[in-house]
């Protein structure tokens, strides 16, 4: 089969018209997270009359940032470093209609943006935060972030990392958010309908993509190119469900995927409407 | 439920903080996100008692950084937006200052000043923040920043920050001290009719391509959220069309600079300073609760038949520099009293000291009013 000209890509039309390229490295997991994120949105356009013109993006600083801004054909809002979904809580309390959809990294999200994170899903407004994790810095050149497997030598940890990792999904359950997976890129079907099921929940959704970084991860990790990242995730996720039944021990070093949490509770913008509604003197 | 409701016009007494508040709401804001600090948080009070009953939104952040970036991310989804705090606060909001300066963001922040460095004296009133406000974020940008000297002023200046923000898309300082917050006095809330609110112009369909959304010296038509414009917004050196451009000098310069030119050749929008001086007088320079010593010690020092005159500054930023070189030319000598140890004074003297000598003159314990006698003093030292 001909392989398809960028023209002729089905996602092509979700993209500004006058952009080229891309500006990531060549294996990088940002372009099978932003599929996955363009495909949800595809399928939702079917299912729901949704159109990028429903949503506003929002990203932070880094890598992960860069897969809606400027990319998306839609309002992208690109922040400052760690703040994207304090940016996103603004705009979703402000124009509540909007879907708002915040796309950023690890680093980003839990490390300079943690406290954001957490109070966000307390809130529990309705925002859809897909975090790539790479499990380091990328765009500055390899540092350690609070998602590096303990005892990985990065180039601020010559001597390998001291510091145990966060698991970023758990925090942000035990927080409070009303949806939570993670999948990794070796499981793209699985990642677009965590973020078509996390657009669609009226609450706070986020979505872990465990993703590859070949050039800085990858180096640093021995775990060498793309492939060989994708074949690790294959071989090192286990499905929650499989997870309850196995001892501590085997779970070591593991990437425990699949839905975290899926509740159902009274979204923060809905109290908005009804506080309006009730001071305005309309029946709640 | 029942609802609070803004004061009606007429004359009230009431504390700084909440004829700031009262002015805020009728210059229409509809959005605010603030995190409790002394001596401002009575705005925060007031203001999550009207904003929703007016249908506007309070937001308790987690943190200051988080109050200003919400409010930036109102203002995009088309909000009359503001945050108030004080020094510390304003200390952690300067990276998203920065960002609302880039992206040309309208946007309100109040400073209610207080004793610093540090935690400092969170009651007591200091002009610590007037370089701060300016130059606190990093890179190369212009402020626009107003500074009230009492409670009517406070009402008022929430009004001319809300409209400069709306026409010059961009962030607007008030910028009070800790005093003039807690202090009570009369305010006249005007009727609605009497109220001049300016609405910022909206960009109409088309690409971002095909639009000029930022760039522009005429201040270009915001491409607000959630209407289908596909904005790229971002606080990365950008074209006018909003693209990341991090390779072009013409456009890193034209990204440095247009934002500033877009504020400097509006200075006429900004309140002027109020000038009460003659040709050959010590003219006072001064600004915020400040100002108010400086008429009492100009009043005290005629009446004891010395040339003595006052300059009182409105707008902090943009430097009114055409008025303070006239009052220099006019004068004998400039002394700048100020609630510091001389933050505004080289400002100050780089517009004036060509043209007569300019001394400065804090108050005797710092953080203190001005005791118009001893300013009266000063101006006897400083006269023939």
């Amino acid at each position: 089969m001909k392989p398809l000209s960028p023209a002729e890509h089905p996602l092509r039309k979700y993209f500004r018209p006058h952009l080229k390229r891309t500006t990531t490295c060549p294996g990088c997991g940002n372009g099978i997270v932003g599929q996955a994120v363009l495909w949800a949105i595809d399928e939702l356009s079917r299912e729901d009359g949704l159109s990028l013109d429903d949503f506003a993006f929002v990203s932070g600083i880094g890598c992960s940032a860069w897969v809606p801004s400027p990319s998306f054909a839609a309002d992208t809002l690109h922040t400052t470093h760690g703040r994207p979904i304090a940016f996103a809580t603004g705009i979703k309390l402000a124009l509540p209609r909007q879907k708002v959809m915040v796309i950023s990294g690890d680093g980003d999200l839990s490390a300079i943006g943690g406290n954001h994170l957490i109070h966000a899903a307390r809130r529990n407004l309705d925002l859809t935060v897909v975090m790539i994790n790479n499990g380091i810095y990328g765009m500055t050149g390899g540092q350690t972030a609070p998602t590096t497997p303990p005892g990985l030598r990065t180039v601020t940890s010559p001597y390998g990392t001291l510091e145990p990792n966060f698991q970023v999904a758990e925090l942000v359950r035990a927080a409070g958010a009303a949806y939570v997976a993670r999948w990794t890129t070796y499981h793209p079907r699985q990642l677009r309908r965590a973020v078509k099921k996390g657009i669609r929940k009226e609450g706070f959704a986020f979505i872990e993509a465990v993703s590859q970084c070949p050039v800085q991860y990858g180096r640093v990790s021995g775990l060498g190119k793309a492939v060989e990242i994708l074949e690790h995730f294959r071989r090192n996720s286990v499905r929650l469900e499989a997870a309850r039944g196995m001892d501590p021990l085997e779970l070591e070093g593991k990437i425990l995927v699949g839905e975290l949490a899926d509740r159902q509770e009274e979204e923060l913008g809905r109290r908005w409407r009804r506080l309006h509604q009730a001071l305005s003197g309309e029946a709640a | 439920m029942k609802a609070h409701r803004p004061l009606p016009p007429g004359i009230h007494f009431i504390q700084g903080n909440q004829a700031l508040a009262e002015g805020a709401l009728a210059a229409g804001c509809d959005f605010m996100a603030g995190y409790p600090i002394t001596p401002a948080s009575e705005i925060a009070n007031r203001l999550s008692q009207l904003l929703p009953p007016a249908g506007g939104v309070f937001l308790q952040s987690e943190d200051e950084i988080a109050a200003i970036c919400a409010a930036i991310g109102a203002s995009w989804a088309g909000r009359k937006a503001m945050t108030a705090t004080s020094g510390p606060g304003l200390s952690l909001m300067q990276e998203g200052i920065g960002f609302a300066v880039a992206t040309e963001t309208p946007l309100v922040i109040v400073d209610v000043m207080r004793f610093g460095p540090s935690t400092g004296v969170p009651s007591v009133g200091l002009a610590g923040d007037v370089v701060q406000a300016a130059r606190g974020s990093h890179g190369d940008y212009q402020i626009v920043a107003l500074c009230p000297e009492s409670a009517q002023e406070m009402f008022d200046f929430m009004i001319q920050a809300f409209n400069l923000a709306e026409s010059l898309r961009c962030p607007v300082f008030v910028l009070p001290d800790g005093f003039l917050g807690h202090m009570r006095e009369q305010v006249r809330i005007p009727p609605r009719e009497e109220l001049k609110l300016v609405e910022r112009r909206l960009a109409q369909g088309g690409d971002p391509m095909s639009r000029v959304d930022f760039l522009d010296p005429q201040v270009a038509p915001m491409p607000v959220f959630g209407r289908g414009l596909k904005a790229h917004v971002t606080g990365s050196c950008h074209d006018r069309h909003g693209m990341r451009n991090l390779t072009d000098p013409q456009v890193m310069h034209a990204y440095a600079t247009v934002p500033q030119e877009k504020v400097l050749r509006r200075r006429d929008l900004m309140p002027p300073p109020a000038a009460d001086y003659q040709e050959g007088e010590v003219v006072l320079v001064a600004y915020g609760t400040v100002a108010r010593s400086a008429r009492a010690a100009v009043a005290l020092a005629r009446q004891r038949g010395l040339a003595a005159g006052s300059l009182c500054l409105k707008t902090l930023w943009p430097l009114p520099a055409a008025e303070l070189a006239r009052a220099a030319r006019a004068a004998r000598a400039l002394l700048v009293l100020e609630n510091n140890t001389g933050q505004l004074f080289p400002y100050v003297k780089a517009e004036a000291a060509a043209h007569c000598p300019v001394e400065f003159m804090g108050p005797r314990l710092l953080g203190q009013i001005h005791e118009p006698e001893a300013v009266a003093a000063r101006i006897q030292e400083m006269s023939p």
